[in-house]
């Protein structure tokens, strides 16, 4: 008689075998999940020190010798800056110390300063006490990335330079703030000032472009293809095109857009026109797919009654179905528009990659956009824009989640119960 | 009062203006041609600028030299003196680099898809999919930035420290990197193919006092193995194609070599690398660029059909 | 054809791809009256309904052979506009498909895109009387601009017979415009549907022997895509001369 209960030995393996395998797959996911945390966590951790920034107070001499009152803007403002940091630091006096001294500040403080005089007339005549951002290196020091036991040869602040910040800490001249400059500035050659608002104007350019164009054209394929096209041959190839379409690197679209766009049409080089173009060709096939699974999802019933009725197909499609797959539509949409925000390379193709300060104010402008920036700053050699590189993917994670929820949400609300 | 006394009635005449409706008609044609268009408009613009290109560097040349060194003249006889185009070191550094993430990214995307689909609860399948999903949604400048600077250095140092010598710029920590990338990609896919299988095979298998694992093993994969087979290289495809990454992870040497500690490049760094910057349009430099694009194309649409023609038959069978 | 025959078919014969599912069908159909097309299911009939307003047309496989006229016009000659004919034969499916939209507009769809309605007062008018035709317009008169998927099955489906009617159509076809309601709503609709034979040519295809006993005064049978024989409802029911049509009535064909 055969026993049901006790286990054989033999049994006892393939049971043991079985929790084995469940466990690899268990392994698998985790393993994915833990690289995912790891990869954002790092990001997180790296990038949280960008949106805080160092302004540090200098007193500086406004006096009628250094500043003109009746003509402010001819002052050398970079001057006064120095001449203010050597009267506190008298102690500097070589060239090299001096060098050292005036960097203590951004590059840019003699405009800041020039800023703020014209701002504050009233000011002028003698000695004011004036914030100038600080530098990279500076405000790396007080963030704790520079760690001050390593021998001095090896650090980019010198025991000097260290001194005098922690002097003005003592003194009270040092102040910390949230970094609203990264939101308002454009690119720069100095960390301590460079901005993401010229490649997020970019960006949102490039994307109107890419919105306007694939969004009709895409809607409008995929109407013809679910409702119209008859079931032939010249359905199919356009069916399978788009289906290997989907499949193509993006780098090629790049091309595409460099020898076509800008070689034979001459179209503007760099610009979010011709970006928003290659990108809308990228997510058509996105959203064509899309809107024909909810175009398929609209029951025939709705169409029958409308055709019932004496509804031209056109008619019928444009009043009833249309609006109904229109939701899922729109989901599909935002997740190709997701997907372009956060391509880079065939954006590097069309030249989208060069060094923008100023906000574009059109779509025939050069610009820059978020990702492509990212790559930019990460080939920085300066230790402070490795942060602004990962506060700068923040952010654009930031909106891809934004949008990816606004597509579910929109799923989720206009889900509709046929 | 709805009857009108008319004998007859008019079935010829309609309120609706039809040559408006021929003009939307005529329009959704011209936006679903778009797409054809696009398609026609690649082959078209990679085709003649790469012709251009093999006019001044021979098609053999290209396709089996093994030294690639655009920017200067190596050899004295070199043609137009511009430097060498051997593509072989980027098509290996190409295949390397895929290798690795592809070694990466089967067995965890697999065993994820494996898990998912036949042990994981409704709750935890919820959960987990769209976790998984969320590294597909990552821009790949995101990970060639981890890559660059988190993974590499740390690839480089951990070689340090048992005696390696790790380039910091290595085609494992781009291969890695890469795999991870792809994993959703292949989980996704597979998880569809298995779902397929119907779950009769399974009964049977059960039924005859199988373990879930054995009828996992013996019964569900191998029925899926086209589907499967099908998702992976739609996954190599993808990385094939994969740019940022290997732009900012991989550098731009090109070394023919197998070893994964050392520095490769690809075909994709290579055409971002000849593309951005100066660049004079007729030089054999910057044409060379559209050569590289036109192997890439062709390399990634046919693993893509046969792909798709896969998965294709492989869903028939089962319909 | 007789001289009250509004639609009249001759020979038809319906295709799908190779196979025949309709069988040289002649068959008139008199005005005002209410024919029931009745047979098994996979008999035809809907087919043969589909086939007087051309909704067969959706069917890319499908293939019309014969005649079929209404007032003596063919309906398949190539100058008829699909259009023109489905406003002038309307129909009403088998589950009530009201559009997701107000049931004002489920309404008015049809005069607003036939251009039925000159002027807001027109429209309001029309949708009033199609409702009340529809016996619907007390039930739901204070509330018109509620979704009209939001109504109850029954109501549903005599909203749909109202948003036919808007349009004012000749000939009103059912195709078993009940099966998907209760006895109640079913007796509602009977009711309606014999109310409303005063202005409209109604033909239904139904299930059930006793609806078609009920509301119409025309009778034909289908079976296996021929029509076996047609008739006054009553002697079709009382003295069928087909063995077929007997074994039917008397439940042994199903």
């Amino acid at each position: 008689m055969t026993d049901f209960i006790t286990p054989s030995s033999q049994l006892k393996t393939r049971k043991s075998a079985e929790k084995r395998f469940q466990w690899y797959g268990r392994g698998a996911i985790i393993a994915s999940l833990v690289f995912l945390v790891v990869m954002v966590g790092s990001i997180l951790y790296k990038g949280s020190g960008a949106f805080t920034t160092t302004d540090v107070a200098i007193v500086v001499d406004l006096g009628p010798e250094a500043v003109d009152p009746a003509n402010p803007q001819d002052a050398r403002f970079e001057k006064i800056v120095k001449d203010a940091l050597k009267a506190r630091f008298p102690e500097a006096t070589k060239r090299a110390d001096r060098r050292k001294l005036y960097g203590l500040v951004s590059n840019d403080a003699g405009f800041e300063l020039e800023r703020f005089v014209l701002a504050n007339p009233d000011k002028l005549g003698g000695e004011v006490r004036v914030w100038f951002r600080a530098s990279d290196d500076f405000d790396i020091l007080l963030k704790g990335t520079v760690d001050r036991t390593v021998d001095e040869s090896e650090r980019r602040l010198s025991d000097q330079e260290i001194g005098w910040i922690d002097t003005l800490l003592a003194d009270g001249d040092v102040k910390r703030g949230f970094n609203w400059s990264f939101f308002t500035n454009g690119d720069s050659r100095e960390p301590e000032l460079a901005g993401i608002l010229s490649a997020l104007v970019g960006s949102a350019l490039t994307l109107l472009v890419c919105f306007c164009f694939s969004f009709p054209v895409g809607i409008l394929a995929a109407i013809y293809l679910e409702e119209f096209a008859p079931k032939n041959r010249f359905s199919d190839i356009i069916e399978v095109n788009i289906n290997n379409l989907a499949a193509v690197p993006s780098i090629v679209f790049g091309l595409l857009g460099l020898s076509m766009l800008l070689n034979t049409f001459g179209m503007p080089r760099s610009s979010p026109l011709v970006g928003g173009l290659v990108l809308s060709l990228m997510t058509l096939p996105t959203i064509i797919i899309a809107a024909r699974a909810s175009l398929r999802a609209v029951p025939p019933s709705i169409r029958e009654a409308a055709l019932g009725m004496g509804a031209s197909p056109v008619q019928a499609t444009f009043h009833h179905v249309a609006p109904l797959a229109l939701p899922g539509i729109m989901t599909g949409t935002i997740v190709g528009m997701a997907q372009a925000l956060g391509e880079t390379a065939p954006l590097l193709m069309i030249g989208m990659v060069a060094f923008i300060v100023d906000v574009p104010q059109s779509i025939l402008e050069p610009a820059t956009a978020l990702p492509v920036q990212i790559f930019l700053w990460a080939d920085a050699p300066e230790r402070a824009f490795l942060e602004k590189t990962s506060a700068a993917i923040i952010v654009l994670l930031l909106f891809l989640i934004t949008m990816n929820l606004l597509a579910i949400v929109l799923r989720r609300r206009f889900e509709k119960r046929f | 009062m709805a009857n009108s006394d008319s004998a007859t009635i008019d079935l010829v005449h309609s309120q609706r203006k039809k040559g408006y409706e021929l003009f939307v008609m005529g329009v959704l044609i011209l936006c679903s041609l778009v797409a054809v268009a696009v398609t026609v408009g690649i082959v078209l613009s990679l085709l003649f600028e790469a012709f251009r290109f093999f006019e001044r560097i021979p098609l053999t040349e290209f396709l089996f030299g093994t030294q690639w060194s655009p920017q200067t003249a190596l050899r004295a006889d070199q043609v137009a003196a511009e430097g060498a185009f051997g593509a072989v070191p980027l098509i290996t550094g190409t295949l390397l680099i895929s290798f690795i993430a592809m070694c990466v990214a089967t067995p965890l995307g697999l065993l994820s898809a494996i898990y998912l689909s036949e042990y994981a609860s409704k709750r935890s399948r919820n959960l987990i999919k769209p976790a998984l999903e969320i590294l597909a949604g990552i821009p790949t400048v995101v990970y060639g930035f981890f890559a660059a600077l988190t993974v590499a250095p740390l690839l480089r140092a951990g070689g340090e420290s048992v005696g390696l010598d790790v380039s910091s710029e290595s085609a494992l920590a781009a291969g890695l990197v890469m795999g991870m990338m792809i994993i959703p990609l292949i989980s996704s896919l597979s998880d569809d193919v298995i779902n397929a299988v119907p779950q009769a095979m399974r009964d049977a298998s059960l039924g005859m006092g199988a373990t879930h694992s054995e009828t996992i093993r013996k019964v569900v994969l191998p029925s899926a193995v086209p589907g499967i087979a099908g998702s992976l290289l739609l996954a190599a495809s993808r990385a094939i194609g994969e740019t940022m990454i290997v732009v900012m992870a991989a550098g731009l040497a090109a070394n023919l070599t197998a070893n994964p500690l050392e520095a490769v490049t690809t075909i994709t760094a290579q055409i971002v690398a000849l593309l951005t910057g100066d660049q004079e349009f007729d030089s054999a430099k910057t044409l060379s660029a559209f050569a590289l694009g036109l192997v890439l194309f062709v390399t990634t649409l046919v693993l893509n059909v046969v792909a798709l023609r896969i998965v294709r038959k492989y869903q028939e069978q089962y319909d | 054809m007789s001289k009250t025959a509004i639609i009249s078919a001759k020979d038809v014969d319906v295709f799908y791809g190779e196979k025949q599912a309709l069988n040289k069908i002649n068959l008139d159909i008199p005005e005002n009256k209410v024919t029931s097309l009745i047979g098994p299911s996979g008999c035809g009939k809907s087919t043969f309904l589909r086939s007087i307003n051309r909704m067969n047309d959706l069917v890319d496989i499908c293939r019309v052979e014969g005649s079929i006229t209404i007032k003596g016009q063919d309906i398949y000659a190539p100058e008829v506009d699909v259009v023109a004919l489905r406003a002038k034969v309307g129909m009403v499916f088998q589950k009530p498909n009201p559009f997701p939209k107000s049931i004002y507009e489920n309404v008015a769809y049809g005069p607003k895109i036939h251009g039925l309605a000159k002027s807001k007062t027109d429209m309001d008018e029309l949708v009033e009387w199609s409702l009340i035709k529809a016996g619907l317009w007390k039930e739901v008169k204070d509330r018109l601009d509620q979704p009209g998927t939001g109504l109850s099955g029954g109501q549903q489906q005599r909203l749909c017979i109202a948003r036919t009617i808007a349009v004012k159509p000749q000939v009103v076809l059912m195709d078993e415009p009940c099966s998907a309601l209760d006895p109640i709503a079913t007796a509602i609709i009977e009711e309606l549907i014999d109310e409303l034979r005063n202005n409209f040519t109604i033909v239904i295809v139904t299930h059930s022997m006793q609806q078609a006993a009920r509301v119409s005064q025309r009778t034909a049978f289908f079976h296996l895509g021929e029509l076996v024989e047609s008739g006054a409802t009553k002697s079709i029911f009382t003295s069928p001369e087909d063995e077929r049509t007997q074994n039917y009535i008397m439940g042994r064909i199903g």
